[in-house]
């Protein structure tokens, strides 16, 4: 029960990390390198407020959500839509887009090591043991947990059951056939660049309450994220919640019984499973 | 064509005004650094390498300069990001030697960098005096590189020193038998771990949990709870800086009672106590200064006047006794490279640790080996030749 529990709140971390990505992977087509730096710039905005104004983290979220989703569209507006445009096929759109998201990644942290400087940032924030079913946990990685259901709850019912949510998904299954039914590909497939880039820095928000961040940590969380979107299946919201619990469960699994050296171990394992067995991943839809 | 030619003149000759100008104020004394501003080893450089060369710089220009031969000779600092990637290390170093033409360089940051460099340093001639590199081959490295220089200790000697302390505490019935030790999976974990290990079984202690984990791993409470599941009495992790503050988090949530506690780098970070308040009091790390030492506070005080933060208790001042140690030797005997490098075997360094000089294996034997947070301050509890240690405390819980 407790590895069970420690495996979904790690999970719940996963998720947050990687459903940003998935948004703007899935449905707007572009593979974001900087997805990493959009995270641990969300993490030192919470970071920034708590220290100087002792605002919770978890009120800084709402103030970050919008500011971020302006600033997303732009870059996808401003830097992305160039490269959409000109791009022939889905593939080139692909390289293109790593390329530019590569060096925005530089860019990123460029700026963030000259406004914040180079060291590690972290503070105490609900560092605190809760008892569930008789044993101890992080109290911040449970809330951190909760909001992480409440955002990936709010994202899927969105995405299912709203006209533009519907729309986004069309585009996320065919792109060109959505264009024919009169769905507005371009502006919608900014907002999901927006809205893909505003989850990922309440993300880093709620994640810098337990992990100690730095200006350049951020491609260890694009390369977790990448994977786990790869294994959920791109573009499919049930799909990134169940590969990032899965890999939780497995990690925590593998470190409690086995060895925690072990870990990274097991999760390539499973992602080379799932892409031995499930090359689309667990919800994808196989190519037709 | 005409104009092509007459620009490629103009260009021509505004480099020559340029270079013959650079000529003219050649009088600063140009000093290279590569590092680490982003990449892995950033966070720990950006605390400990980098704000000691903007200190010395600027104290030492703010006094007008070195004393080369009678005049005094400003210094000029050259900057590198090394990305905490090896090769980016050697083309820094190699830029800073043949295209800057630098006077000195100063030590890359971390043991794999510095290693790295090091055959580069010796090829252009370049004096090494290695701080954050912490390695047993310091005898075959200065075999190979007699121009390369130890300053902040050993591996064996850090772990030693650790086991050393807690034999102490065991000895003095304050501290039971049975140990769990936890390192990263890394070059610095796995060689510390590795003398740690033989050296807890020598000194009769039962290691009840012993594992290791991933650079990287963003969920690090198995590891204590196997540990607390262990019962240990003490606790030991090689770790790196992320983990250093997540495995304390994580000891405080899950109330891991142990009467020691040691993490290793980034402990001795300012950052730590700030993070962790009183519950830091009590845990153990490596490294360590003599805090009422009136160089340090000096020095301690000058840090955060000119950088703007503190330093940290281990690396911080070595760093900086680095650099004071080149300015000793330049006023000494000018800057030619081998003359300096020659005077650093043999002089003996008056720094803001106190004297340092270099043995036959070009290694400092004066240094900090433990620290313990005691009251808001990381004070040394064991050295190696180095005064001022004070007794070591019982972890007594993380109220």
């Amino acid at each position: 029960m407790d590895i069970l529990i420690t495996g979904l709140l790690l999970g719940g971390t996963y998720a947050l990390i990687a459903m940003g990505l998935n948004l703007q992977y899935g449905v707007a087509r572009i593979m974001n390198l900087a997805n990493g730096e959009m995270l641990v710039a969300g993490g030192f905005a919470a970071f920034w407020m708590y220290t100087a104004g002792q605002i919770s983290p978890f009120l800084t979220i709402f103030l970050l959500a919008p500011l971020t989703f302006v600033l997303n569209w732009l870059i996808y507006r401003i830097m992305l839509q160039p490269l959409v445009k000109r791009a022939k096929s889905r593939g080139q759109l692909e390289t293109d887009s790593i390329l530019a998201t590569f060096g925005l990644s530089f860019v990123m942290v460029g700026l963030m090591l000259s406004v914040f400087g180079g060291d590690y940032f972290n503070y105490s924030y609900l560092a605190r043991p809760i008892v569930i079913v008789g044993d101890t946990f992080a109290l911040n990685r449970v809330a951190a947990f909760l909001a992480a259901v409440v955002i990936c709850g709010a994202l899927y019912l969105w995405l299912n059951h709203s006209r533009a949510g519907l729309s986004i998904r069309a585009i996320a299954v065919a792109p060109d056939s959505a264009r024919l039914v009169g769905i507005n590909v371009t502006h919608l497939a900014a907002l999901a660049f927006g809205l893909g880039g505003a989850v990922t820095a309440v993300g880093g928000a709620l994640l810098s309450t337990y992990l100690t961040l730095d200006a350049s940590t951020g491609v260890i969380f694009t390369l977790k994220a990448l994977i786990i979107v790869i294994m959920g299946g791109v573009g499919d919201v049930r799909g990134t919640i169940i590969a990032a619990l899965l890999l939780g469960i497995v990690e925590t699994l593998v470190a409690s019984l086995l060895d925690p050296g072990l870990t990274l171990a097991a999760a390539y394992t499973l992602f080379i499973l799932i892409l031995l067995f499930r090359p689309q991943g667990l919800c994808g839809k196989k190519p037709t | 064509m005409k104009r092509r030619t007459a620009l490629k003149f103009a260009a021509a000759l505004a480099l020559t005004t340029s270079l013959a100008t650079g000529a003219v104020c050649a009088e600063t004394i140009k000093i290279g650094a590569a590092a680490p501003k982003t990449g892995p080893l950033a966070g720990g450089a950006a605390v400990s390498q980098w704000p000691n060369v903007t200190l010395w710089a600027a104290q030492v220009n703010e006094r007008g300069g070195l004393n080369v031969g009678g005049t005094m000779m400003p210094v000029e600092i050259i900057e590198y990001d090394d990305q905490t990637n090896p090769g980016e290390t050697i083309k820094a170093i190699q830029r800073l030697a043949t295209q800057d033409e630098v006077n000195f360089i100063v030590s890359p940051y971390g043991t794999g960098l510095v290693v790295a460099a090091a055959p580069i340093f010796a090829r252009y001639g370049y004096p090494l005096i290695a701080v954050s590199a912490i390695t047993d081959q310091q005898p075959a490295l200065s075999k190979q590189f007699p121009d390369m220089f130890f300053t902040l200790g050993t591996t064996s000697a850090l772990a030693e020193d650790t086991v050393k302390i807690l034999t102490d505490m065991r000895e003095a019935g304050q501290l039971g038998n049975k140990i769990a030790m936890v390192n990263v999976a890394d070059a610095f974990g796995i060689e510390l771990a590795d003398v740690a290990r033989g050296k807890f079984n020598e000194a009769g202690f039962e290691i009840v949990y012993d594992s290791s984990y991933p650079l990287g791993t963003q969920d690090l409470s198995p590891v204590i709870k196997g540990a607390k599941a262990a019962a240990p009495d003490a606790y030991v992790a090689w770790s790196y800086p992320p983990d250093t503050f997540a495995l304390t988090e994580q000891a405080v949530i899950e109330d891991l009672q142990v009467q020691a506690f040691y993490t290793a780098v980034a402990t001795p970070f300012p950052a730590f106590g700030a993070r962790f308040g009183a519950a830091a009091n009590g845990v153990m790390g490596p490294g360590g200064v003599n805090v009422d030492d009136a160089r340090f506070q000096e020095y301690a005080k000058a840090h955060e006047a000119v950088t703007g933060a503190k330093p940290d208790f281990w690396a911080s001042a070595t760093t900086y006794a680095s650099l004071e140690i080149f300015e000793q030797s330049i006023e000494a005997v000018g800057l030619d490279r081998k003359a300096v490098a020659d005077h650093l075997r043999t002089g003996t360094f008056d720094t803001v640790l106190g004297p340092i000089s270099f043995d036959e294996n070009n290694n400092n034997q004066a240094f900090w080996t433990v620290g313990q947070w005691q009251d808001g301050v990381f004070k040394g509890v064991a050295s190696r030749n180095r005064d001022g240690s004070v007794p070591v405390i019982l972890k007594d819980g993380w109220q």
